[in-house]
């Protein structure tokens, strides 16, 4: 009682002074490679202070570099002194002044920059150590003792194996030695996938005119042309197509026949050239399915960017020149305008959310905005080809936009794609062979944070993804943490899968033979990544709404470091669906049983579905 | 043929019809008059005017599409009856039986727009002259916009409806011509439903012991409020601590008196109090306030923290002109301007403030939660009347703490106790007899609702209801039936319950509550408002919780005797100062972010696994308080998700429960027990998944030939992309193109 009191005469916030608690809450809960993530409660803690670090996740092929001593300058709970094991692959650190232990798993892959931070005169507490700045939405800062240059060797080799390729070291993928029961390297084959499509027809033919690389190095070797087009036709049309990157078929409508081409923007120029060829290749594609009478180019380009692109020996398709074509502009911004607008995203969501102006914050990255555009342009990429008629899209050349385009148009028309399998055939396809410079966009294993060629352009499709699986919950066999895992792999550099630029590099890398797919790890374990209400729906179009009243920020991934946030709600509705799955199934189990004890005096009864007097009967009848 | 009442019967040879034989007539209009175009009409309900030919039409882009119907005015609704017949497969999946698809209750108009030569002009009323629109745009308050043409209606017709609409929706009127009282007078009374419900309507001493009991409250119920002799703004029955006397509650006529609201199982409380009236001189009125908190403190044995609204939370006119706001952002007239909303959306929600409105309150409340929770402190909050957010923040202090009222039965009686008895003046705040200078109006009932339904959407599996349920009784505050909604207090009912004439020799009028479910929707609706998701309570939960209980009270009582007497000198000496300003008007304004004073219970909180029959609190953060989509963007076409939206998983839960519910009874007849504790519901079976919208249950799939919304106005609003977007595209760097 009387402390009460007392807080009464303190004021009204009298009781607001309480020490500060630390708080267990920071460890986030979802690690990017979570598992190995069990911090050990039975270690004693003394003996792990004075050893390095010994419950540090170890994959086959990781080798442990260094231990340090360290403190962790936590954003949301201030510094924590721990311990930091470095190995080839990842950065480890713990923390045994918290409970539970407080631990980070950080794969060298996702750093983009190592910095020292304040000098060896630097004043105040823990001023003096690394910054280090993430790809995944994040930053890192570790204090050292100032006394006896105790930096510059971590950050040596920190820096030496966040950057292997800058180091003449190879990138872990190629280190691992990890097994796994699935070989997801198998997941995509071309031709099984154009036969999938029912394809080649009687329009539509394989050439292996790619085989070496010698039409196009950015493609993949299997090419799905029309069946009128020679060889020839499509050496002579790759001479008009920026990068040699022709139209080429990704989908086929199974009904209509209507497909989707991609290619690179054709090389007018200032001077306005025209080709004959391509101005044939196209209009033999118009005609292929009968029923387009204009076929639509789509550029995914804001119009004035394509015309700029002329300078450059680019351009569009001019009306002259395609008189059976229409143009149609999407305006989605290029790779530069993509990496400034999440990088402002990043600046209001860490290490703090904005709070006092979120919404107008959020809308000034123009994230979504971006977001609904490429949504946007997909949807009536998959609406002109319901209605039956072909489409050619493009931007510049044809491996950004155009692929954003492609897959999700793809993914909105075929129930396919949206199986934890057919995903993964579609990235395979339109981003990874279809060469989608991941290397240069990402820049793994390599330095120069600031080279310009680097964007988040998957990021951004995989945000679309979740997008869709937003407004439309059930229609996916995969779930959140599934893309999440994918967009983590993006960066770790642990698996093959998102390595180089294009397939004649992976061929030349030996990637399939040297290094693991993450599709091996996914579907080795692949129940984890189910979306429980997931429904089978085969033909059915998907249509989202991009509108910026259905668009929503994915606090899950961008935000999930900040422990104040909440882990989304579609969690609690996730984890209670489950419960009563596993409820179901207690019951079905039961009425096994019962069915089991029950049968033989059933069975000699009467065929007739027992009604319950009769059942009370059967059982007080003793045996 | 017409029974439309005034108007209908003489004008059926339209010229348009003269290549008809009349044989041919003569049949259509018998199937015309058969089928259709009877209004559907409520007992007591009458027929004022009626127009036909009348185009109800939707804009889209630059195309109309449109029916033509009869629009009439009754003394009920405006409703508009298609000429077109209504096939059996169309009509709505959730249908209120009191309304059809496009009745609007007066009681329900928003705005009126009149379109004459292009021109869109507000319609006020009292202002209208003979001239009419030749379109009229009714908004709604539950966000419904039609659009009606009386281009093609006969011009005396036209003129007709337009004012009957006008007058009887726009211009004040008394609380006699409310619909409700034509309806009860003809209308049997069903009162057998609503004594069989389990909501407390806390109109008699009864209730207020059962709650009390039930949350072992420490305070007494008073009647010295029966048959109103203090106070008409006060209930007949409320509950006050054991010093409070008859005559404390006489003094003041109430105000200054700690009403209690609430008890936490530690013992400490949550109270409510009107200011006193600032005339009073310094002396007594300190006096008095010392020993109104003298008996807070000594019968919850705990020190007692004053909350004081008006320093914290925005005016009601501040309410009223955030959603004004708010709304608007959702009053679509047509595609355009769907698409060109849609680039400032985020800046033009928070523009309008009503979403940082719903933070505070919530904030507040989690402030009030931690005083009672962590410092087991009693609350006593502070308002004007204390009837408006007041009852707010009480209600929803209690719904975080005590899950009881997060079931259907414990919800509404939590209304009942907090906002009918508690006196909020909801036909002054909802403004239903628009009589402007009176009182404020403002939505302060419906930001409670907006706050419940942030903690629905945080945390599903806690609450018994659904969304659709919150939805469904926002709607209800704008039909004009319900005792519930339709009175400034008890009294104001009781009076207006009376029968009209002493002669007259009737019975009191018998008014419906809106918990009487069952007059707006049949069973099968009405499955839709439990959440297939809830978590119910275990059984031994209950007497766990006494246990807890139990072990709390002997705690208390030690400290009890020991420390009583010392330390009140000094708690009150300086409290003195503060209770001055509060009580006399003078306000301190002091902003301490909730967020931050909050952080260790939140923290301690999210320390544990999420009970859901446990505390509950709302998360706050930006990204998380989110716009009540089903609410707000139910009618808006562009918006809806074709076979998508929250609701399809909704959908599979509640085809899970219901497989499960058979599981267990089958179980159940196996083993022989056939005492079968149900506790699911029935299962709504539509239209399948695939070809529901979105806004399901709101809007039939039939109302939009779908067709995927591509925006349109693409041209960016990013304006402020800099020299990056003229930048060439990266493809062309590095190594030179041709």
């Amino acid at each position: 009682m009387s402390c009460g009191l007392e807080t009464y005469g303190l004021g009204e916030f009298g009781f607001r002074l309480k020490t500060q608690t630390m708080a267990s809450a920071s460890t986030p809960t979802y690690n990017s490679n979570n598992l190995e993530n069990n911090s050990s409660k039975n270690a004693s803690r003394e003996s792990l202070r004075m050893e390095p670090l010994a419950d540090v996740p170890q994959l086959p092929g990781e080798e442990r570099i260094t231990d340090k001593d360290i403190i962790y300058i936590c954003p949301f709970n201030g510094a924590v002194k721990g311990k930091v094991s470095i190995t080839n692959y990842r950065l480890f650190f713990k923390s045994f002044e918290v409970d539970p232990a407080m631990t980070l798993d950080v794969p060298l892959g996702v750093i983009s920059r190592i910095e020292k931070m304040g000098g060896a005169s630097s004043r105040g507490e823990n001023s003096y150590g690394l910054d280090i700045s993430c790809k995944d939405m994040r930053n890192l800062r570790f204090a050292l003792k100032q006394e006896g240059h105790s930096r510059r060797d971590i950050f040596e080799l920190l820096f030496r194996y966040a950057f292997p390729l800058s180091h003449s070291l190879q990138l872990f993928a190629f280190l691992s030695q990890e097994k796994f029961s699935e070989n997801g390297w198998n997941v995509y084959n071309a031709i099984l996938e154009y036969r999938r499509q029912g394809l080649p027809n009687n329009k539509w033919r394989i050439t292996f005119v790619n085989e070496q690389y010698e039409l196009c190095d950015t493609y993949p070797t299997v090419l799905m042309v029309p069946f009128k087009a020679t060889d020839e036709d499509l050496r002579k049309v790759s001479a008009f197509r920026s990068r040699n990157r022709i139209p080429v078929v990704s989908w086929i409508h199974p009904v209509n026949q209507a497909v989707i081409m991609r290619c690179s923007q054709p090389l007018v120029g200032m001077s306005g050239k025209r080709n004959k060829d391509d101005e044939r290749y196209l209009d033999i594609i118009r005609e292929a399915n009968g029923q387009t009478a204009k076929l639509t180019i789509y550029d995914a380009r804001p119009n004035v960017n394509a015309v700029a692109n002329k300078a450059t020996g680019g351009g569009y398709e001019g009306e002259d020149a395609y008189q059976n074509a229409e143009l149609v502009f999407l305006d989605i911004h290029n790779i530069h305008v993509m990496r400034e607008s999440l990088k402002k995203l990043k600046d209001i969501v860490y290490p703090q959310v904005e709070e006092t102006h979120w919404l107008s914050s959020l809308e000034s990255t123009h994230w979504l905005e971006h977001i609904k555009l490429v949504l946007a342009g997909a949807i009536q990429v998959a609406d002109k080809l319901s209605s039956g008629n072909s489409v050619v899209v493009h931007c510049s050349d044809g491996w950004d936009r155009t692929a954003q385009l492609t897959s999700l148009s793809m993914l909105m028309l075929d129930s396919y794609y949206r199986t934890m399998t057919g995903f993964q055939v579609l990235v395979q396809k339109e981003w990874i062979s279809f060469g989608h410079k991941f290397s240069s966009r990402i820049g793994h294993g390599d330095k120069n944070h600031a080279d310009a060629d680097r964007s988040p352009i998957f990021v951004q499709f995989i945000d679309c993804v979740w997008q869709m699986t937003k407004q439309f919950p059930t229609a996916f066999e995969f779930n959140e943490l599934f893309l999440m895992t994918i967009l983590d792999n993006l960066y770790s550099c642990r698996f093959g899968t998102f390595l180089y630029n294009c397939e004649s590099v992976r061929d030349n890398m030996e990637v399939k033979e040297k290094t693991v797919s993450l599709w091996s790890m996914i579907n080795s374990e692949n129940r984890k990544y189910i979306n429980p209400f997931y429904t089978k729906e085969s033909s059915r179009v998907l249509y989202p709404v991009a509108s910026m009243r259905h668009l929503e920020l994915w606090v899950s991934y961008y935000i999930r470091w900040n422990p104040r946030i909440r882990q989304q709600q579609q969690n609690q509705v996730e984890q209670r669906y489950m419960e009563m799955l596993a409820l179901r199934d207690q019951y079905l189990k039961k009425l096994e049983e019962l069915q089991i004890s029950d049968s033989p005096r059933i069975a000699n009864n009467s065929n007739s579905p027992a009604s319950p007097t009769q059942l009370v009967h059967h059982v007080q009848t003793p045996l | 043929m017409l029974s439309l009442g005034s108007g209908g019967g003489k004008s059926t040879k339209p010229s348009f019809v003269s290549y008809v034989t009349p044989e041919d007539m003569k049949i259509k209009e018998k199937e015309e008059g058969l089928r259709s175009k009877h209004p559907y009409l409520l007992p007591g309900e009458v027929v004022f005017c009626s127009a036909n030919h009348v185009l109800k039409y939707t804009q889209e882009d630059s195309s109309q599409r449109g029916v033509y119907g009869t629009l009439l005015c009754t003394n009920f609704k405006i409703a508009f009856i298609s000429d077109e017949s209504a096939s059996q497969e169309t009509a709505p999946p959730f249908r209120n039986k009191l309304l059809s698809e496009n009745d609007i209750p007066l009681t329900c108009v928003d705005n009126i727009y009149g379109v004459s030569d292009e021109k869109k002009k507000l319609i006020i009323g009292g202002q209208v002259k003979s001239k009419y629109p030749s379109k009229l745009i009714i908004q709604c308050k539950d966000l419904r916009v039609f659009h009606f043409s009386l281009t093609y209606a006969k011009e005396e017709e036209a003129k007709k409806i337009f004012q009957g609409i006008v007058h009887h929706s726009l211009e004040p009127k008394s609380l006699k011509c409310v619909f409700a009282f034509s309806y009860c007078e003809t209308a049997s009374p069903s009162q057998a439903s609503r004594k069989s419900s389990l909501t407390l309507m806390f109109e008699t001493k009864e209730d207020w012991s059962v709650e009390l009991g039930r949350t072992k409250g420490n305070c007494k119920v008073s009647s010295a409020n029966e048959d109103y002799v203090i106070s008409e703004k006060l209930p007949q029955f409320f509950v006050v601590p054991f010093a409070v006397s008859d005559d404390d509650i006489l003094r003041f006529l109430g105000k200054g008196i700690p009403f209690w609201c609430w008890s936490h199982h530690s013992g400490c409380a949550l109270f409510k109090m009107a200011c006193l009236p600032t005339i009073q001189e310094d002396g007594i009125s300190q006096k008095y306030m010392h020993r109104m908190l003298d008996a807070v403190t000594q019968d919850q044995l705990c020190p007692v923290k004053i909350e004081d609204l008006s320093s914290c939370l925005p005016a009601l006119q501040d309410l009223q002109l955030s959603y004004n706001k708010f709304k608007q952002l959702f009053l679509i007239d047509s595609t355009t301007e769907f698409w060109v909303s849609d680039m400032k959306w985020f800046s033009s929600l928070e523009n309008s403030g009503w979403l940082e409105i719903i933070r505070q309150c919530l904030m507040k409340a989690v402030e009030i939660v931690d005083y009672l929770e962590s410092a087991h402190t009693s609350v006593l909050i502070v308002e004007e009347h204390c009837s408006d957010l007041c009852c707010v923040l009480s209600s929803l202090v209690q719904i975080m703490l005590d899950p009881y009222y997060r079931t259907c039965s414990g919800f509404q009686s939590l209304i009942q106790k907090e906002w009918v008895a508690g006196g909020h003046s909801f036909l002054d705040r909802c403004n239903h007899l628009y009589q402007k200078e009176k009182e404020v109006p403002a939505p302060v009932f419906l930001l409670f609702l907006e706050c419940v339904w942030q903690l629905l959407q945080q945390h599903a599996p806690a609450f018994q209801f659904s969304e659709t349920y919150l939805t469904v009784l926002s709607d209800s505050i704008n039909i004009p039936l319900f005792s519930t909604f339709l009175f400034n207090s008890q009294h104001h009912r009781d009076t207006a319950m009376k029968p009209g004439h002493p002669e007259a020799q009737r019975s009191p009028l018998n008014f419906p509550s809106v918990w009487d479910w069952s007059l707006q929707f049949d069973c099968k609706a009405q499955s839709l408002f439990t959440n297939p998701l809830y978590v119910e309570k275990p059984i031994q939960d209950k007497a766990l919780r006494k246990t807890s209980h139990q072990k709390h009270q002997r705690q208390l009582s030690l400290p009890n005797t020991l420390s009583k007497p010392s330390p009140r000198k000094g708690f009150f000496k300086e409290e003195t100062d503060n209770l001055k300003k509060i009580f006399l008007g003078k306000r301190i304004s002091k902003w301490l972010n909730p967020t931050e004073s909050s952080k260790e219970l939140y923290e301690s909180w999210q320390r544990k696994p999420l009970d859901y029959q446990g505390l509950l609190l709302p998360y706050l953060d930006g990204p998380s308080v989110r716009v009540w989509m089903q609410r707000y963007l139910r009618w808006v076409p562009e918006a809806q998700i074709f076979g998508g939206g929250s609701i399809t998983t909704v959908n599979r839960v509640l085809e899970l429960a219901s497989e499960i519910q058979d599981l267990q009874k089958e179980v159940e007849r196996r083993s022989c027990r056939m005492n079968s504790s149900t506790a699911w519901t029935q299962v709504y079976s539509g239209p399948p998944l695939s070809a529901r919208l979105s806004s399901f249950p709101f809007t039939a799939t039939h109302a939009w030939s779908f067709k995927p919304a591509i925006p349109s106005s693409i041209r960016q609003s990013l304006g402020s992309v800099s020299s990056l977007a003229d930048k060439e595209d990266d493809d062309c760097q590095g190594s030179g193109v041709l």
